[in-house]
């Protein structure tokens, strides 16, 4: 194969890079286009979604790139999740003082590394793909520079992913050395028909790594810290496509380089799931902060994607992605009405803040509604149907009681969502409510839409292309 | 006694572990966070290049490379937000990054 060859399954990695690249230096002679560095950094993240849907499919640079039906599908929602972030970031940074052109670029190369991320085809560019969202991540949450708790949020996430990615790294050290290869396909074959002590050593590693970014308990302890103190747009990111970009990634090292030895990843998996939904549930139930009450909401949502994925087959996959789609426009449906609110300039972030909206921002007041009915998971809104996908998938494969389990588990966070609902409608407000910002709003109520009653619609075309997807992952 | 792959990994493991625990025992100085951090990547880089050895296979040791320039980057990112938390602390003791609590 030929560079030339190997590059057209690169196109949407590489308008990153360039994109990202040029605009870094025209930031650089430019500091105060601002603007324009963001509007061209949404144009190049759209030019990318685009390239990946129509980019064809196979494998270059010897294997290390994966180029199908699944990658394709989770880079296009990574891309277009990672350009709503900057018209939500860019202004609401702005208004606080911040006009940095860093932020698009950060943006850029994060989504660079999640597009890797979902179409790695071996443990170098698993890493490299890994690190590089990772070390963007990092930086946005400590953004917000003068502001205590976001570089004290920064320096978490800082500490804690950079332990994750040890992990991960040894787990992939171990793996390499009892395979004899970083290929994946090639992986495969060593674990065929189970995998051994020094494999299966790696892999509890690697699973370990995987875990902590995508914050499944338990290896969640920096979810709540870095969701409350980093700025609510940059939270609004890193709750949607990097989770997203993590799942995938989980998929394909599960899928395609142990597939054989799937009876031993998938207890792992079911014990990361249930742990996950409990914590979520339990620990949500005394958060007065609604970033850390998201937060766990988030680790408890994350458990039922992992539950998909625990089933081990084609169904699973498709059910995982379908969760993680609708919970993306879910959560950030959710920090956009956060961000869009204040009361006298300063951000309402407790339940308590939200006591009385219906009667002050009723749109908002509803769009948070929705969003936290959804994701309690009653019908009609979105996160009901992601969790009969999920359930659906489970029972198939037989997991009868960790189905019931976290069943049980969405019914004890009902508690906190609908705690939530009732300050919002039912209590009295303190004080009016500043107006919002015309984009957050307008991110919040298109997001809220989708929850219901777009979503009906979107599930017909929605389902079929995530069922593609998954096929492309090769578990029956 | 001849060194084998065992001696090798086994004083990766112990390392990886020293690393491990420098974090989570540690209750004094972040800087020394940032140390076991590179520790448990060198401990890695020991893993990789001991099995491309042991493998006669050139891909661990390019995949140690990787882990050397990404380790470099990373220990520049940490640094650049130890120093925006000590502008606003005064003070970089691990005690004291604890205003979100619960």
């Amino acid at each position: 194969m030929t560079l030339s060859q190997d590059l057209a399954y690169a196109y949407p990695e590489i308008v990153l890079a360039l994109g990202a690249l040029t605009l870094l230096v025209v930031g650089a002679f430019a500091p105060k286009q601002t603007a324009l560095v963001g509007g061209a950094a949404v144009l190049v993240l759209l030019a990318a979604a685009y390239a990946s849907a129509t980019q064809p499919f196979g494998t270059a640079f010897a294997g290390g790139l994966i180029s199908d039906a699944g990658a394709t599908f989770a880079k296009v929602a990574i891309y277009l999740a990672s350009a709503v972030a900057i018209p939500l970031g860019q202004p609401w940074f702005a208004r606080r003082g911040v006009r940095s052109f860093e932020f698009p670029v950060l943006i850029l190369l994060a989504a660079l590394g999640m597009g890797m991320m979902a179409s790695s085809g071996d443990l170098i560019s698993l890493y490299v793909g890994v690190e590089l969202h990772s070390l963007a991540l990092y930086v946005l949450a400590a953004m917000h520079r003068d502001n205590a708790k976001a570089s004290e949020a920064g320096l978490k996430y800082f500490v804690l992913g950079a332990l994750s990615s040890g992990l991960l790294l040894y787990g992939a050290s171990l793996i390499y050395g009892f395979a004899g290869s970083t290929l994946f396909p090639e992986i495969a074959k060593a674990a065929a028909g189970g995998a051994n002590t020094g494999l299966l050593f790696g892999l509890v590693f690697l699973i370990c790594g995987i875990a902590f970014k995508v914050s499944a308990a338990p290896f969640h302890m920096w979810t709540p810290d870095v969701y409350e103190g980093a700025p609510t747009p940059v939270v609004a990111f890193f709750a949607a496509a990097p989770k997203l970009a993590a799942m995938v990634l989980f998929a394909r090292v599960l899928a395609n380089a142990f597939a054989g030895a799937s009876e031993q990843w998938q207890q792992v998996l079911v014990a990361i799931a249930l742990i996950s939904v409990a914590v979520g549930a339990f620990a949500g139930l005394v958060q007065k902060n609604l970033k850390r009450l998201w937060a766990y909401s988030s680790i408890a949502n994350i458990g039922y994607a992992v539950l998909g994925l625990a089933s081990g087959t084609s169904e699973g996959v498709q059910a995982m992605l379908v969760f993680m789609i609708l919970y993306m426009i879910d959560v950030t449906g959710f920090f956009a009405c956060l961000a869009a609110l204040s009361r006298q300039g300063r951000a309402m972030e407790t339940i308590d803040d939200m006591a009385g909206l219906i009667k002050e921002k009723p749109a908002i007041a509803m769009a948070m509604t929705v969003f936290s009915l959804s994701a309690l998971g009653l019908p009609p809104f979105s996160g009901f149907f992601a969790k009969v996908f999920v359930f659906k998938a489970a029972l198939d494969a037989g997991l009868w009681g960790p189905a019931v389990a976290g069943l049980v588990g969405s019914v004890v966070a009902a508690f906190y969502y609908l705690r939530l609902i009732k300050a919002i409608w039912f209590d009295g407000s303190p004080g009016a409510v500043d107006k919002p910002p015309v984009e957050a709003n307008a991110i919040a109520l298109v997001a809220a839409l989708f929850a219901f009653p777009v979503v009906i619609v979107a599930l017909g075309w929605l389902s079929p292309a995530a069922e593609r997807a998954a096929q492309a992952f090769g578990l029956v | 006694m001849t060194i084998g792959l065992a001696h090798y990994l086994a004083v990766a493991a112990i390392l990886f572990t020293i690393g491990v625990f420098g974090i989570f025992v540690n209750r004094k100085n972040i800087i020394v966070i940032l140390m076991s951090v590179e520790l448990m990547l060198l401990a890695v880089n020991i893993n990789l290049v001991a099995f491309s050895a042991y493998l006669a296979d050139v891909t661990g040791q390019i995949f140690a490379m990787f882990v050397l320039t990404v380790a470099a980057a990373e220990a520049a990112v940490g640094l650049a937000i130890l120093v925006t938390f000590f502008r606003n602390r005064g003070d970089i003791a691990v005690d004291d990054a604890s205003m979100m609590k619960g």
